[in-house]
């Protein structure tokens, strides 16, 4: 990746980082930590990789994108802002009444959101039920979802990892964001999904395996996703939750808690800092 | 009644679903690996192309549907009613019915006439369950010739149905002339004194019952309630009104089906008795369906004792 793209991409993942303290703190509730882990993900999808356009959201041939683990909308919601599907305005107003940035996404009401989700196991079908559709119909249109690690303990996980693989849908990328902690503690201690790329391989996926923060390998393995035939690819990030915000990285904690208004200011001031960094 | 044709409603669901595969390119029909027993089989042999089997993964066909939906498609999920609405509630809470897609839920086996697998594959609550989702249409139609009617009816309309259809061979009542409506009772006799309004493979046995108090000079009125959701209000209020008793008949726990819904509109509109028949709020067991039926008086002749409770309850 050509550095002014780097650059390009970093500013947008650090300002989609601000825009899930934003929301969450505006919200007094939400979910940061998981959402600052995939920021830089969405930024690679929304502004290189999907065929999309935020004027015409339902464009029929567009690239799909589904937030199987949906309790990180903000960061969604971040993206789409910032993307231009509506009002970065709006991100103050999350899961307040009458807001369509509801708490999980919602595909009736929010331009940009290609399916409601947020019951944990249920996006990586309903991706496949979609990149399926498009094999049906002779179009050449991707789909892509994005899933936690506690996410794929869901049985349902697994019976859409068996039926992607069987169908050969291999216009279908599942993103693991591998934070490595859940509510209750690490993957491991909770209950261990490890091995995941050993997992995907024995279901008949294509496995990548990269470092969620590094914008090289996340372009390389979109790259090579695209290449892939007869059978779905798995990109297994490893994350780092709460990414961007020093004192919520790596802490169960910031899961499912907004900042405070002096813990917002700190995280606000450290990602300003970023941004300046970046922007010189 | 030798000469009365009798068919399972699963095989209507089958042959409709054949049908709508020729008119509309769009009809995909899901099967969670019961194919040769919900009967899409059926719509499978003529158009393999346009069937999926998830296999024997039910969660994750509902969710897979709700996505295919997305694309276009017609998706027709079918299993059994105590996977479909059963363990695939969740799914069908959350990945159809709170985004309102055009996903039909096709599910056979539904209620004890199930017969010799026994309780656990009896599903008497899926009324009850998808009741509660918000913006759900439910059907349940009586014979094979309705549904057929109620397959076309859910192709037509946009958003989320859910159809149940039975394992047991039922007389046909209705006439194929006369057109099916979502939301709209059929009256299949006039009457007075008290109504039976039976749903799904009760309404043979409510006709029936309707001859018999009709012998003890008892004016019974039948409504055929193929819609369970959205209920047929106006119906159900003028039955109050002119015959001032109802008697509920369905093959479903009397707690949450059509009896509830029945008994809703009742004590908000016009309160008169109403009496349930149904399985009372119990598990079933393994036996032959016919006799399953008696033992848990699924009946004419339970609906003719209830009726006359009814009336008995007229103040």
């Amino acid at each position: 990746m050509d550095a002014m793209t780097k650059k390009e991409l970093s500013v947008i993942a650090t300002k989609i980082r601000m825009a899930i303290i934003d929301g969450t703190f505006g919200a007094k509730s939400g979910h940061p930590g998981g959402s600052l882990s995939i920021a830089d993900v969405l930024a690679y999808l929304y502004w290189k990789e999907l065929n999309i356009d935020p004027a015409d959201p339902k464009k029929a041939d567009r690239d799909r994108m589904v937030l199987s683990k949906g309790h990180t909308a903000p960061a969604l919601y971040g993206a789409l802002a910032l993307r231009g599907y509506f009002s970065t305005d709006l991100i103050p107003t999350l899961r307040h009444v009458d807001s369509f940035l509801q708490g999980h996404p919602d595909m009736k009401h929010t331009p940009g959101v290609d399916m409601s989700s947020g019951s944990l196991g249920q996006g990586i079908s309903a991706a496949a039920g979609m990149a399926l559709g498009a094999k049906l119909n002779g179009e050449t249109w991707r789909v892509y979802t994005i899933l936690g690690d506690g996410e794929i303990q869901e049985g349902q996980v697994w019976e859409a990892a068996m039926f992607a693989a069987a169908k050969k849908l291999d216009n279908l990328v599942a993103i693991v964001d591998n934070n490595n902690l859940q509510i209750d503690g690490t993957i491991e201690e909770v209950n261990s999904p490890y091995p995941i790329p050993e997992k995907f391989a024995a279901f008949g996926w294509h496995v990548i395996e990269i470092d969620a923060h590094d914008l090289d390998q996340i372009e390389a393995a979109f790259a090579e996703a695209r290449a892939v035939e007869g059978k779905p690819t798995a990109i297994i990030q490893k994350s780092v939750k709460g990414k961007g915000v020093s004192f919520m990285e790596n802490q169960c904690s910031w899961h499912g808690s907004a900042p405070n208004a002096e813990q917002y200011e700190q995280a606000m001031a450290e990602l300003k800092a970023t941004l300046n960094g970046l922007e010189g | 009644m030798a000469d009365v044709i009798k068919k399972a409603t699963r095989e209507g669901y089958g042959e409709a679903l054949a049908e709508l595969g020729a008119k509309n390119p769009d009809v995909i029909v899901m099967d969670a690996d019961l194919a040769a027993a919900t009967k899409t089989g059926v719509f499978k042999k003529a158009f393999p192309d346009r069937f999926i089997d998830t296999g024997i993964a039910e969660g994750n066909m509902m969710s897979v549907a709700a996505g295919l939906s997305t694309t276009g498609k017609v998706v027709f999920a079918s299993s059994f009613a105590m996977f479909a609405a059963g363990r695939a509630f969740e799914q069908v809470r959350n990945a159809i019915g709170y985004p309102h897609l055009n996903v039909k839920i096709g599910a056979t086996h539904g209620g004890i006439s199930v017969g010799e697998d026994g309780a656990t594959h009896q599903c008497c609550e899926d009324f009850a369950l998808m009741r509660s989702i918000p913006g759900m249409t439910i059907l349940n139609p009586a014979d094979v010739v309705e549904a057929k009617q109620a397959v076309f009816a859910a192709a037509e309309m946009e958003g989320p149905v859910y159809l149940r259809f039975g394992r047991l061979a039922v007389p046909v009542v209705t006439d194929e002339n006369e057109p099916f409506v979502i939301g709209k009772a059929k009256t299949l006799a006039e009457g007075t004194d008290v109504t039976v309004i039976a749903t799904g493979l009760l309404v043979s046995a409510a006709v029936e019952a309707a001859e018999a108090l009709k012998a003890e000079g008892i004016s019974a009125r039948v409504l055929n309630m193929a819609t369970i959701k959205p209920i047929d209000r106006e119906a159900i209020v003028a039955a109050a009104k002119e015959t001032g008793a109802i008697v509920t008949a369905e093959e479903h726990n009397i707690i949450g089906g059509l009896g509830s819904a029945v008994s809703e509109v009742v004590c908000e509109s016009v309160p008169v008795p109403v009496v349930r028949v149904g399985v009372n709020d119990t598990f079933g067991q393994s036996g032959p369906a016919t006799e399953l039926l008696k033992i848990y008086g699924l009946t004419a002749e339970n609906i003719v004792a209830k009726a006359k409770e009814a009336i008995a309850m007229k103040k």
